[in-house]
């Protein structure tokens, strides 16, 4: 009975593992997301470290929009386009529901400087802009060989743009997050969870062994259920803490579609 | 007593694990990522008459170049395809081919014009049609995935029976080309 038990039992964590295990597309592998300056290719100081991070952190509180500084030592045969988007989505760069994001990404070993912008940002730091602050503010800059400079000043540029009012998809993030309770996300999942073991072990369980020997269900016999996760996807309810804090510092899940522009020197 | 609330559960549960309700979400999913596709294309269109118009005030004279880019895209607009149309390889390959002439012919007014690089105007509509292009190029990714992941769906256990017997569901067309104008071969014109 026991060992019924579990054999059912696995079989329904299998199926619930299933959308776990969909096949990921080939992807770059990205530094870890360490603060609002990701600095892996070493250009700057410890002290511009702390502006960027300072100028990010007010730009956040002020709009909720997410901006981040990202130096990467290699972009591993990717184009910095191709890369930058991947990059924006791993990291969830933006808030959920505004895709707000925008990462000022330097690959100083290919010479190549990106300003990708988030779906939601797309109106605000439109491709247009996005080249122009990038030839005129960055690139001269950077040909100068004034790397910390050009990343600083590119900052500082994009930051003022971002000061621009807030879309309305922007403001309902706000206004949710202003009202989020900190209630843990995925409550609703496990009680899915708890729902279907009920059912198993409630009703499937007693209508599989407990007629054993008596009178058969319908006279037909039923075959055995096998109850699938009902297709929900089951992501763990990571990925939702609001980066606002100045310790520690995480995407809020925006999305990024491609928008901003590209330079090299 | 049991027996009678067993009864419906036992036969809902089958029906929910042959994919009765994932597939049309995987088809939605695909149809959504089409209409993202869709949008990247009619802004690139949007796009093309402020730059014909810049190119003409700056070269002063029609040439050959700037009529093609201005047919190719006339021809594009024209081809629609609606996310039931998906199914149909035909009407995929018939809206690629238009889309890649626009492609082809922009490709080449960017050469005929090389000294446009010093015009601001110009400039600034080529970084915001690249940028274009890189969202093309995502968006037709994201539905390739999609796209993919119904494929997948409709063909393997359990979905398979639900899309056989609900459904009948047939499988998308992925995006193919990868290099524009790969299908089309370019015309060379020495004369033009």
């Amino acid at each position: 009975m026991t060992c019924w038990l579990r054999a059912l039992l696995a079989l329904v964590l299998a199926a619930l593992a299933l959308p776990a295990l969909a096949q990921a597309p080939s992807e770059p592998s990205f530094p870890k997301l360490t603060g609002r300056v990701v600095d892996d290719a070493h250009l700057l100081s410890p002290a511009q470290v702390q502006q960027l991070e300072q100028l990010s952190a007010e730009t956040e509180k002020a709009s909720s929009r997410q901006l981040v500084v990202a130096t990467i030592p290699d972009l591993q045969g990717y184009a910095i386009e191709d890369y930058g988007y991947r990059l924006g989505r791993a990291w969830g760069i933006g808030q959920k529901d505004a895709n707000n994001g925008l990462i000022l990404i330097v690959a100083p070993k290919e010479r190549k400087v990106r300003i990708e912008v988030g779906y939601g940002l797309e109106p605000i730091m439109t491709d247009a802009l996005a080249s122009v602050i990038i030839n005129q503010t960055i690139l001269p800059r950077f040909r100068d060989g004034d790397m910390a400079g050009g990343i600083v000043a590119g900052a500082q540029a994009i930051a003022d743009q971002l000061k621009a009012p807030p879309e309305a998809a922007e403001k309902r993030a706000q206004e949710a997050a202003a009202t989020r309770v900190k209630k843990k996300d995925g409550i609703g999942d496990w009680m899915v969870a708890a729902f279907w073991i009920a059912v198993v072990v409630f009703i499937v369980l007693p209508m599989l062994f407990g007629r054993r020997g008596g009178r058969r269900f319908g006279g037909g016999g039923m075959p055995p259920v096998i109850i699938w996760g009902g297709g929900s996807d089951w992501g763990g309810g990571g990925g939702s803490s609001w980066g606002g804090g100045n310790d520690s510092f995480s995407g809020g899940g925006g999305s990024f579609g491609g928008g901003g522009a590209s330079g090299d020197w | 007593m049991i027996r009678r609330y067993v009864a419906p559960v036992a036969l809902a549960l089958p029906l929910a694990a042959c994919g009765l309700n994932s597939i049309p979400t995987a088809e939605e999913t695909a149809k959504a990522r089409w209409a993202d596709v869709q949008n990247e294309y009619q802004r690139r269109a949007d796009l093309i008459p402020n730059l014909v118009s810049t190119v003409k005030g700056y070269a002063k004279q029609e040439s050959d170049v700037l009529t093609r880019v201005t047919e190719a895209r006339a021809g594009a607009t024209r081809v629609q395809l609606s996310g039931d149309d998906l199914k149909d390889p035909a009407k995929v390959q018939q809206f690629e081919r238009a889309q890649n002439a626009v492609t082809l012919s922009l490709q080449r007014l960017q050469e005929a014009y090389p000294d446009l690089k010093s015009n601001q105007n110009f400039l600034s509509l080529q970084s915001q049609l690249e940028g274009t292009e890189n969202r093309i190029t995502i968006a037709r990714r994201d539905y390739n995935q999609a796209v993919q992941a119904y494929n997948t769906r409709i063909r393997t256990f359990p979905d398979a029976v639900g899309a056989k017997i609900f459904y009948g569901a047939k499988p998308m067309v992925p995006f193919q080309a990868t290099t524009p104008g790969a299908e089309t071969a370019p015309t060379v014109n020495f004369g033009a």
